[in-house]
């Protein structure tokens, strides 16, 4: 085992104990009935998230390719998913009915991941993030046009299984694959690839059937979010997985540091807590997040941008991009 | 007939499309970015009107300056503002930097305007022509030809003129150019003045055929101009007018015979279809890449 290969177990293991931390906290919170019912209602979109968040940064931050697309698979997990329950609710059990619906979610997600990827991945940068947000729309208006899953009235009847311990075990499996994913063989091929693609490309890599893995993976946890999204809420329509959605996801990532897998779990909290708990801040909440992307970006694209960060405790965000632009050695930096 | 009309609409259409894809593909093929923000520049226009004859009441040509200024302006600051630091980043930092500024001026209007559609004023005048039985809308006949005498004196202004030719020679080289003596700063900041002032033109036409702007009007018709852009190959302005027409005419027939929710998708659709056969689009240059 190498020496990267151990600070990248302890980082993992660090991750798992923030993420342990806080659930252990709000279970007591819960439990004494120190939360209101209004903090409980958004523990379960908190968990689909980081979810999503974290799938998306395996797509921009490890395969370093923009994906606008994300909210479109979510939407088809969510559909395959809904639908699968709300036909199946008078057989199965809830305790197997809403795995099975997660799962499903997820492969049929999987499945338009790997239909949208096949042509779409031949291209990269901003032609891949058009075409992948053309690919979102797309999904979005055939599900209003299906007969099938309500068309713009919504779906109906989904019986409401999400929880939050559920939400909680769900985040810990997309962690456990995810994390344990990039520091693969695999997924350091994919960071080879990211850092220099014909230089990965000399070595061996095959560079479009890693770009199709990542971006099923990404697909495929996205859908199982959908799955969960579906759950929670009395009714599904496809108008909230437009490409608002996807760029809200970016921003999670972006904030919390591309590539840094703990980074995007912190920022999905918080920037789901925060409109709740600031009812003023709900008005000004885009704006905020529109300035936000700008000067994250301004401040890592200047060497002393990227101090100012590194002080400020982003530090994986600052090390990361700071490592891309001057070209150096990327391994180990990435948690 | 119908289908003449239907043709005349979505060449209507297309021209605006075309008016936007211009800006999009001058400031790619120069910048090498796609400016997410471009489709609210649209959005700008259109408010700018709607204030200064609506509430204001400026006569109409005042406004239309305004309108073309304000954009202008607007461009070219965000271009110093948020572009030009990022200049030797990544694609994929100005890209994001791109849709921040999209929002930023999104839910800037929103805070100022409020979610709901404002009413677009009348600015054109003019009774609908007839052609035998074929009739069309006076804003369409208006669009239609603006856009034409716009197209032409771009082409001459690209073409003819020394700051065209700087424009031309820092989309194939920018050292190069910077060696012959050319301002790479302020070549780029005169296409985002230009590629801006078309959006503005693009905003009052559009307003003028819809009727209605919102704070999100600007995206939709600017990422199916960027649809456009790419159809007639990035980078190259004869290009970005005849994928804009072809684009036009394609979601006005898609509306009229097959559905008319169905009608974006069919649109974005088009574009996949177009990467994977002819990536480069239909005018685009092959670029070879380097190691």
């Amino acid at each position: 085992m190498g020496l990267n290969e151990i600070k990248a177990k302890k980082n993992d293991l660090i991750t798992y104990g923030i993420v342990i931390i806080l659930f252990a906290i709000v279970a007591v919170m819960v439990a004494t009935g120190m939360a209101t019912r209004h903090m409980q209602s958004i523990l379960v979109p908190v968990c689909i998230n980081i979810i999503l968040a974290v799938s998306l940064n395996l797509v921009v931050g490890f395969l370093g390719e923009l994906s606008l697309g994300h909210a479109g698979f979510m939407s088809v997990g969510a559909y395959a998913g809904c639908l699968f329950a709300i036909y199946t609710a008078d057989i199965l059990p809830a305790a197997v009915r809403f795995p099975l619906a997660m799962i499903i979610g997820g492969v049929v997600a999987a499945v338009f991941g790997v239909l949208i990827g096949i042509p779409v991945l031949r291209l990269s940068g901003d032609y891949l993030a058009i075409v992948t947000l053309a690919a979102g729309e797309i999904i979005r208006s055939v599900i209003i046009n299906l007969g099938f899953t309500g068309g713009a009235a919504g779906l109906k009847g989904t019986p409401q299984d999400s929880n939050f311990i559920i939400g909680f075990v769900v985040v810990l499996i997309t962690m456990f694959v995810i994390m344990n994913f990039v520091n693969s063989k695999h997924g350091r091929a994919i960071k080879a690839m990211r850092d220099n693609k014909i230089a990965a490309e000399s070595c061996g890599v095959n560079l479009n059937s890693y770009k199709l893995l990542a971006f099923v993976m990404g697909a495929f946890f996205a859908g199982v979010a959908g799955v969960l999204y579906g759950h929670n809420y009395s009714i599904l329509t496809a108008d909230v997985f437009d490409y608002n959605r996807s760029i809200e996801i970016l921003v999670i990532v972006v904030l919390g540091g591309i590539g840094s897998i703990r980074g995007s779990i912190i920022s999905a909290i918080i920037i789901t807590i925060l409109p709740e708990a600031l009812r003023g801040f709900a008005d000004y909440r885009m704006l905020i997040y529109a300035i936000a992307l700008i000067v994250m970006m301004l401040l890592n694209s200047s060497e002393k941008g990227r101090e100012i960060l590194s002080k400020l405790n982003f530090r994986s965000l600052g090390s990361l991009l700071k490592n891309r632009g001057a070209k150096k050695e990327v391994q180990g930096n990435d948690e | 007939m119908d289908f003449l009309s239907n043709l005349i609409s979505g060449l209507s259409l297309g021209s605006i499309y075309a008016l936007i894809a211009l800006g999009y593909t001058m400031v790619y093929g120069i910048a090498k970015m796609l400016n997410f923000a471009h489709g609210d520049i649209i959005m700008v226009g259109a408010f700018t009107i709607i204030v200064s004859i609506s509430t204001c009441g400026l006569p109409v040509w005042v406004a239309l300056i305004l309108s073309v200024v304000m954009c202008t302006v607007l461009g070219v600051v965000t271009e110093r503002v948020a572009y030009k630091p990022l200049r030797k980043s990544e694609p994929l930092t100005v890209l994001i930097t791109a849709i921040g500024v999209s929002y930023l001026l999104q839910n800037l209007a929103l805070l100022i305007f409020g979610s709901s559609q404002k009413s677009f004023p009348s600015i054109f005048d003019i009774s609908s022509v007839h052609i035998g039985d074929l009739s069309m809308s006076g804003e369409s006949v208006v669009t239609l030809a603006v856009t034409i005498i716009i197209m032409i004196a771009l082409s001459l202004f690209i073409n003819k003129t020394r700051a065209g030719k700087a424009m031309r020679a820092v989309s194939e080289d920018k050292e190069a150019a910077e060696l012959m003596g050319i301002s790479v700063n302020k070549t780029i900041s005169l296409t985002f003045a230009i590629g801006s002032a078309l959006a503005a033109v693009a905003g009052v036409f559009y307003g003028a055929t819809y009727g209605f702007i919102g704070p999100y009007t600007g995206s939709m018709p600017g990422i199916k101009a960027f649809v456009a852009a790419v159809f007639g190959g990035i980078g190259s302005i004869p290009g970005a007018m005849i994928g804009g027409l072809l684009l036009g005419v394609l979601e006005s027939l898609s509306k009229a015979y097959i559905s008319t929710e169905l009608s974006d998708a069919i649109v974005f659709a088009s574009l996949i279809v177009v990467l994977l056969v002819k990536p480069t689009g239909l005018l685009g240059k092959v670029i070879k890449e380097k190691v």
